[in-house]
């Protein structure tokens, strides 16, 4: 008899869709041998060696068991040293800090402890995929609010009021953003803090994981920095961005003592600890990475550059990106969804990039370009970008 | 403003670097990446442009030594002299005054085993000043300038991470 899997699989799992755009990516990586790909979401650097070999000298010394839950105490130190140096956020590092397995746990955590049933979170899309994904997981709603290229993809004070409920349990927000490069300031946070102050029982979670990643060229700013928002803020970092360490899968949370408490006992259960090797090596990266992320945020930000003078170049409109390593440029007008314009491109030239609808429906009009990629790649693709625009602008007109 | 520390390591790794491509890297015109090379070199910042050849790929069979000298400095003209009398022969590619336990490094490229055995015993060790001196010879290279000698990296990412 043929079981029927489908139905022994959870509602909840069933009904997280599968992505539309599967099919394109199973055929992007099927190509992969013979296309330049500005399609990945990590850096293309390999991690410094510093951090590595501190990596390795752990295994060489042994540390190879299971670590406290809350992970070791003196990567905590160092992570909340790390903190108050670079982003003036204070944490202590015996109750305010829970070291994850990347920042994508700590997001799934954070749905989990925090969710009852129905409770509703407002995530801006669009977004990185698991914003949405771990709240249905958690039996939340997620409420979405569409950001918009001509706000900058900022979150505007009048739409957060409109969307919030009381069943509204937190809100996601996540600058620099992936997959807009989109940045929020201090003046535009302050004025987002101002309505949270009168919504106390709202909670915000802040997804940094690109702080280290901003071109503004100035210091970037967390909403955990407003002290009427401190105690309502849960800080989501890690290292994969910034230090170039995906595969180590390390990443922590700050916030409320009580709430990471919380997410230490979900954690204690499902996860055990994050691994050992990886937060030998963190330490290393929190106390002597600096010139290292300098170097790597100079080249993003000279390959940023490249790429918006290439899109100008080919004729794409892009608001400039201030921030993580992706452009997010508008392919309207070329008579193409944004998943017909990636496939052909992909087919005609050979280089992958991402339809912007899989951040959200209103990512639809617009392709996300990642400069983790070498120089050469980025100038290639460039130049076979504007070649496929221009192609694609003569064949519309005949 | 050009950041000229950051111009100068970009072309220090890429001599070949295109001025457009600067010109967009670092957010300024052509006229002005040019303007200020030609300023470097005036001002003696850049000397010139190498390229970076690993010769052990080709038929040459000629080493690479490291000679450390220990001499006299004299009076007057501490080592710098002394160190003239070296580095104008072609064969020391480099020469550096050092600290620690000798005095002058001498890099000599271009000349085969036995030329390097003339040279420091003809030219080097009876020169007046000079007290001892100590021959390396540069049995492979992993590293030079940056540049690594093994083969590249390729990028084994997957096509498409979100
Ligand atoms: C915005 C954002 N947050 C979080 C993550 C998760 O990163 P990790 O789990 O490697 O720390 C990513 C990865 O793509 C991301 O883009």
């Amino acid at each position: 008899m043929e079981i029927d899997y489908q139905s022994k699989i959870s509602t909840v799992v069933n009904n997280i869709a599968p992505s539309a755009i599967r099919r394109f990516f199973d055929l992007a990586n099927e190509m992969k041998e013979e296309v330049i790909s500005l399609s990945i979401g990590e850096p293309d650097f390999v991690t410094p060696w510093s951090i590595r070999e501190a990596g390795i000298f752990s295994l060489e010394d042994g540390y190879t068991h299971y670590s406290p839950n809350q992970g070791y105490i003196e990567v905590r130190k160092a992570i909340s040293e790390y903190l108050e140096r670079r982003f003036d956020l204070k944490y202590d590092p015996k109750k305010q800090l829970l070291v994850t397995v990347g920042g994508s746990e700590a997001l799934d955590l954070i749905a989990r402890a925090l969710i009852n049933p129905g409770d509703e979170v407002i995530i801006l899309e669009p977004c990185f995929v698991a914003y949405k994904a771990t709240v249905t997981l958690a039996h939340g709603v997620p409420v979405v609010i569409e950001t918009k290229e001509e706000d900058e993809y900022k979150l505007k004070p009048e739409a957060l009021e409109a969307a919030i409920t009381d069943k509204t349990k937190y809100i996601i927000l996540g600058y620099p953003g992936n997959p807009t490069g989109a940045t929020m300031t201090k003046e535009d946070l302050s004025k987002i803090k101002d309505i949270l102050v009168r919504h106390p029982d709202i909670f915000v979670v802040s997804d940094e994981l690109y702080s280290e990643l901003s071109y503004t060229g100035e210091k970037p700013a967390s909403i955990a920095n407003f002290p009427e928002l401190y105690d309502r803020t849960i800080v989501v970092n890690g290292f994969s961005k910034s230090f170039a360490m995906t595969g180590w899968r390390i990443g922590y949370m700050a916030g409320p003592a009580p709430l990471i408490a919380a997410m230490n006992k979900v954690h204690q259960y499902c996860i055990m600890s994050s691994p050992t090797t990886a937060q030998y090596a963190v330490i290393e990266a929190c106390r002597n990475g600096d010139k290292d992320v300098e170097e790597m945020r100079d080249e993003y930000n000279r390959r940023r550059r490249v790429i918006i003078n290439g899109l100008k170049e080919a004729g794409l409109s892009c608001f400039d990106p201030t921030g993580a390593f992706y452009a997010f440029p508008s392919i309207e007008g070329l008579g193409l969804t944004c998943e017909e314009f990636c496939e052909r491109f992909l087919m005609e030239k050979k280089v992958a990039i991402v339809p912007g609808s899989a951040f959200g429906k209103c990512g639809e009009g617009h392709v996300r370009i990642s400069y983790a990629a070498s120089m050469e790649n980025i100038q290639e693709a460039m130049r076979r970008l504007k070649e496929f625009v221009t192609e694609l602008k003569n064949g519309s007109k005949e | 403003m050009i950041n000229r520390i950051e111009l100068l390591k970009l072309v220090e790794h890429n001599a070949r670097i295109k001025i457009e491509d600067l010109a967009v890297m670092l957010n300024a015109s052509s006229e002005e990446i040019s303007a200020e090379l030609e300023a470097c070199k005036k001002e003696n910042v850049i000397l010139g442009y190498n390229t970076m050849i690993n010769w052990e790929k080709t038929e040459r069979e000629e080493v690479t030594a490291l000679i450390e000298v220990r001499i006299t400095p004299q009076r007057n003209q501490g080592f710098d002299k002394i160190a003239s009398q070296f580095y104008r022969y072609p064969q020391v590619s480099s020469c550096y005054l050092m600290s620690g336990g000798f005095d002058l490094m001498l890099i000599i490229e271009d000349s085969t085993l036995r030329e390097v055995a003339n040279f420091v015993s003809e030219k080097i060790a009876p020169l007046e000043g000079v007290l001892s001196t100590s021959t390396h010879f540069i049995l492979k290279k992993y590293k030079s300038n940056g540049t690594l000698f093994t083969q590249k990296q390729t990028d084994d990412r997957e096509a498409i991470v979100l």
